[in-house]
């Protein structure tokens, strides 16, 4: 009772600061600069919120709160539109929101997957301010109850999820999983900083690939290059089918989904080190689980849409727990948030322990901002929702060129290489190949997501885990098995169990015809030997650096495993088997009028010529040929888009200080932006 | 953004210019201009921390106000952004570079990886920072002020790596003869108290600003002992107290306390060149090596401007520290202790990870 009788004055008082009107026009104001940001894919809330530091220093706490959680509250709201519309994942947080939602919006239903996902955002919203409300006085102990075999535990279960998305062939969906963990361990080793299928001679590789690039490769260069061969719209008929009322109903209909999804969505969200990677996937596990008709999943299915929707604006909530108490951020953009508060009035709001005792309004300013900023930005989102479905019914081959704009873009912001372009055109070709084979690509993104947490964890918790058990047995035991340790061990077995059983039903990438075995078959080769040369590379690094090689090692002999029964399963079955599943055969593929090879050559022209004269005269290029030659259109309409895109471009670029990527021009003159 | 920071602005600038008024910063002016401040680091790390702290005043406090914008280029730890400064040439002035411990440790170290050179650089700003190191209740009880008690209790450290800054305390707590096992693999310094808090660490060290922020409230509630700090440096490269802790007693009166543990000899010449070129000395603003000395002057005077303000000393200690700031001469001073060790302390160093951690910088 002594917390409430402290929190409820606070409570009334954090609302007497954030209900002037005044405040009020900052958040609104953060809120439509986020929206501005957002809707980049791979930039976000780091972007945003880098913009507005410069203003941050001395301003009034309040006023500057609210622009700033404006500004990150909207971010996971409104990179849904990329999620649904282009089949691009526009951060880790709406990852799984792909799957479902844009066979949607293929399907005509744009308007109502985006505005049941924004429902379900600002209900997960709402309900994650709630609980915080309550949870963040008792959080610091339950907060800390959450070591190293916890975390490794709840990694699992979100790894786990590839027993349900893996597909007709479970093995096939291990085996990416797999793969997905490997490409996750390339670079320089945590632990003892050996290399992994890296060389300091080429120093990109050292620091690992990047999230953004994989989740741009894997799901939006397929799909872009699938549909531009297609030519059509990205709706089917080009016509909009359901409106945005029906995803509002839709949410309703399922608003213990969403309940329940949120919940999931705030408690992983306050551990602090998991962040947004996992959340999305085990909702997304646990909508698959909780509906009776499995069929739709993969194709379409809006329940697919309302879970992980829910639970990522819920987890911005959580998120805020290990920020705001502990002083540690969940996310980059959190990060940049606690180095923005410092900078606010003359400084006193220090994030870390004292937020509870000294600063508690400000506490539940910050959390109720956010909330509001949620209602705030999900009206704005759901009022252009119907207008932005539109562009579905464009004919995609308008709007590739932009979508490699940006996408090349987006990926050259991560490490501000040109090897980025390069990583992303290399992983777009092999989730063009997943893709066509029928091998669960969301499998290899959780995958890729979660090598990192599962190495860590594993080598720190084994570490102190024999620490213990030195002291004693009985010490040793406590320690890892936890009683939350057991309640996950559980969860996870059941939600294994019953994957397995219901991953025949769900098929992420549609019907799939089977064919001849040659294709196939070279492409498991090639798999094959990636990983015996990945496993051949970990097994060179020294054995006093055991940490840095067992989890590769491990990995890679399962991944390989699963490879070699695949190939016998491949010799013994006949043509025509699930196992031979090829997308080339018959479907959209196969009938549409543009080859892969001659498609995907316009995006390695845009990167080689960047690579020569820089991104801006490359894109110059690009577009006016591209909207020539390809899509047949008249000089004045290539030359009025090409001068829309540029412009956004530099808009976007300029506003943001972002640099594009130069060339070899570039590096023998000096040009006037944006031409450097 | 705003009329009262607008209005603010202004005031602050016309007390800077007054500040700037006699140093008499040439002709260099860089109005219209836009400073670009590249941190080889995340957005999210303590260099960050320290541009964007000293970005605003120094936009305020240079000839024309230009915009400053800290730009970021993380990568191998640094390395990456530190290989491409070396590239730069002096343009029109408005490049800064910023270099941290991080950096400064894998040039001492001879890692593969260093392809820059910090003689060919001009420093114009140099600021450091202190570190605090300290244990769980139940050890910190056995804690006498010297660590003969602890030599039996075997230690957990959250660790980034033993060839990144986290050197020092792992060389000190070594020297001390106390048995500290790392778990390498953490992210930030924050990670690692929080392991701590969790009790699966129990011993932790922390710059600082995040002692302050973070730990020292838990010592407040008595879960945790402040063990040592790592000194400060007097005028005559002595190492004495701490100003930031100036209750805490630093390794070297622990050393001295402690039996086996030596304040001369190898161990100890090659602990303290690393300290001073970790702690003391930090992080430092650079510009290209062929930069004119008018530019040079024009920053000089900047950074002297911005830590003459009335308020530096108050906005500085919540942000950066109560550590001395370095300008001009002084940075160039503060570079060579940060990047001179001598060859028998790196030796020393480099065969230490190799038989302690079975690390090989080669």
């Amino acid at each position: 009772m002594e917390v409430f009788a402290t929190a409820v004055p606070a409570l009334s008082d954090a609302w007497g600061l954030i209900l002037q009107p005044i405040v009020l026009g900052y958040l609104v104001l953060g809120v439509v600069m986020g929206l501005a940001v957002g809707v980049f894919p791979g930039l976000g809330g780091i972007a945003g919120l880098s913009l507005l530091l410069p203003f941050m220093f001395g301003m009034d706490p309040i006023l500057g709160l609210a622009l700033m959680i404006g500004m990150v509250a909207v971010v996971p709201t409104s990179d849904t539109f990329a999620s649904v519309l282009m089949g691009i994942p526009g951060s880790s947080a709406s990852q799984a929101t792909v799957l479902d939602g844009f066979p949607m919006a293929k399907k005509g239903e744009a308007a109502r997957a985006l505005s049941a996902a924004f429902a379900s955002s600002l209900f997960g919203g709402l309900v994650g301010a709630t609980f915080l409300t309550m949870f963040i006085l008792v959080a610091r102990p339950i907060v800390l109850a959450f070591g190293l075999p916890e975390m490794l535990m709840i990694t699992i279960l979100g790894l786990s999820m590839v027993a349900i998305l893996a597909g007709r062939i479970p093995l096939k969906g291990v085996a990416a999983a797999g793969l997905g963990l490997m490409v996750g361990t390339i670079g320089e080793a945590d632990a003892g900083g050996s290399l992994r299928m890296a060389t300091y001679d080429i120093p990109y590789l050292t620091d690992g690939l990047k999230l953004v690039i994989v989740g741009l490769g894997i799901f939006a260069v397929p799909e872009i290059v699938s549909l531009l061969r297609q030519d059509r719209s990205i709706a089917k008929g080009a016509s909009l089918g359901a409106g945005w009322l029906d995803g509002v109903k839709d949410w309703a209909a399922n608003i213990w989904l969403s309940v329940r999804c949120s919940i999931i969505g705030v408690v992983v969200g306050v551990i602090p080190g998991l962040g947004g990677s996992v959340v999305d996937w085990i909702a997304y596990g646990h909508s698959v689980q909780s509906t009776k008709d499995k069929s739709n999943f993969g194709k379409g299915e809006v329940r697919g849409v309302i879970g992980p929707e829910s639970s990522n604006n819920a987890k911005e909530g959580g998120g805020l727990v290990p920020t705001l108490l502990f002083g540690i951020p969940g996310s980059g953009s959190m990060a940049i948030f606690i180095g923005a508060v410092a900078l606010l009035g003359s400084g006193d709001i220090e994030v870390g322990p004292s937020m509870l005792k000294d600063n508690l309004d400000i506490t539940y300013s910050i959390v109720w901002l956010l909330a509001l900023a949620n209602v705030v930005g999900t009206i704005l989102c759901i009022a252009a929702s119907g207008g932005i479905a539109k562009l579905t019914t464009i004919r995609f081959t308008y709007l590739a060129p932009f979508l490699f704009m940006l996408i090349s873009f987006a990926a050259f912001q991560s490490g501000q290489n040109f090897e980025d372009l390069l990583a992303l055109f290399v992983i777009g070709l092999i989730g063009i190949f997943l893709r066509r084979f029928d091998w669960s690509r969301p499998a290899f993104l959780i995958g890729f997501v979660l090598s990192n947490p599962v190495e860590k964890f594993t080598n720190q918790a084994f570490q102190i885990a024999s620490f213990r058990f030195r002291k004693s047995f009985a010490e040793g035991m406590e320690y890892v098995f936890s009683p939350i340790v057991i309640v996950l061990i559980v969860v996870t077995v059941v939600s294994v169990i019953l994957g397995i059983r219901q991953a025949k039903m769900i098929m992420a990438e549609g019907e799939v015809k089977s064919g001849s075995k040659r294709a196939p078959l070279i492409f498991l080769l090639v798999i094959m030997a990636y990983l015996i040369v990945a496993l051949v590379n970990a097994n060179m690094i020294p054995d006093y650096n055991m940490t840095d090689k067992i989890i590769p090692l491990v990995i890679g002999s399962v991944s390989l495993f699963c490879c070699v029964i695949l190939l016998i399963q491949m010799m013994r079955r006949p043509e025509g088997d699930a196992i031979f599943a090829d997308k080339e055969l018959a479907g959209e593929d196969a009938s549409a009028p543009h080859g892969l090879w001659s498609t995907l050559a316009w995006f390695a022209g845009l990167i080689a010529a960047t690579w020569v004269v820089g991104f801006i005269l490359a894109l110059i290029g690009f577009l006016i040929a591209f909207f020539r030659i390809r899509a047949g259109s008249s000089w004045q309409m290539t030359l009025l888009l090409t001068a829309c895109g540029i412009g956004f471009m530099c808009f976007m670029a300029g506003a943001l200080n972002r640099d594009f990527p130069p060339g070899l021009l570039q590096d023998m003159v000096n040009l006037p932006w944006p031409l450097n | 953004m705003t009329i009262s920071n607008f209005t603010r602005r202004a005031v602050v600038g016309l007390i800077a210019a007054a500040g700037i008024a006699a140093p008499a910063a040439a002709e260099v002016d860089f109005s219209g201009k836009t400073i670009e401040w590249v941190i080889p680091f995340s957005e999210t790390g303590g260099s960050a921390k320290w541009a964007n702290f000293f970005a605003p005043l120094l936009s305020e406090a240079l000839p024309g106000q230009p915009t400053v914008v800290v730009k970021f280029m993380p990568g191998a730890g640094s390395t990456k952004g530190a290989n491409w400064f070396q590239e730069q040439s002096h343009d029109d002035g408005t490049l800064l570079f910023g270099t941290s411990g991080s950096t400064q440790f894998p040039y001492l170290l001879s890692d593969p990886r260093v392809r820059y050179e910090y003689n060919d650089w001009i420093p114009v700003m140099a600021s450091g920072t202190g570190g605090v190191a300290y244990l769980n209740a139940e050890d910190g009880a056995k804690f006498d002020g010297s660590a003969n008690a602890l030599k039996d209790t075997n230690f957990i450290y959250g660790s980034q790596g033993a060839t990144r800054l986290d050197l020092v305390p792992l060389l000190a707590w070594q020297m001390l003869g106390m048995s500290v096992e790392p778990v390498f693999g953490i992210k930030g310094r924050g990670d690692g108290r929080l392991m701590f808090e969790r009790g699966e660490a129990n011993i932790d060290y922390q710059t600082s600003s995040g002692y302050l922020g973070g730990s020292a409230p838990l010592v407040e509630s008595g879960q945790a002992v402040p063990m040592m700090t790592w000194g400060a440096l007097d005028a005559d490269g002595n190492i004495v107290r701490d100003p930031t802790f100036p209750d805490i007693s630093t390794f070297k009166e622990v050393c001295e306390a402690t039996d086996g543990c030596e304040t001369s000899g190898e161990a100890w010449d090659a602990w303290k060149a690393f300290f001073v070129a970790g702690f003391p000395v930090q992080k430092l603003a650079f510009l290209p090596g062929d930069t004119p000395q008018e530019v040079v002057d024009a920053y000089t005077a900047a950074f002297q401007a911005v830590t003459e303000r009335g308020d530096f000393a108050d906005i500085s200690s919540k942000r950066v520290g109560k550590y001395p700031v370095f300008v001009g001469d002084g940075s160039k001073a503060a570079l060579q202790t940060a990047t001179n060790v001598d060859d028998n302390a790196k030796a020393y160093v480099l065969n230490w990870l190799k038989e302690a951690y079975g690390v090989e910088l080669n």
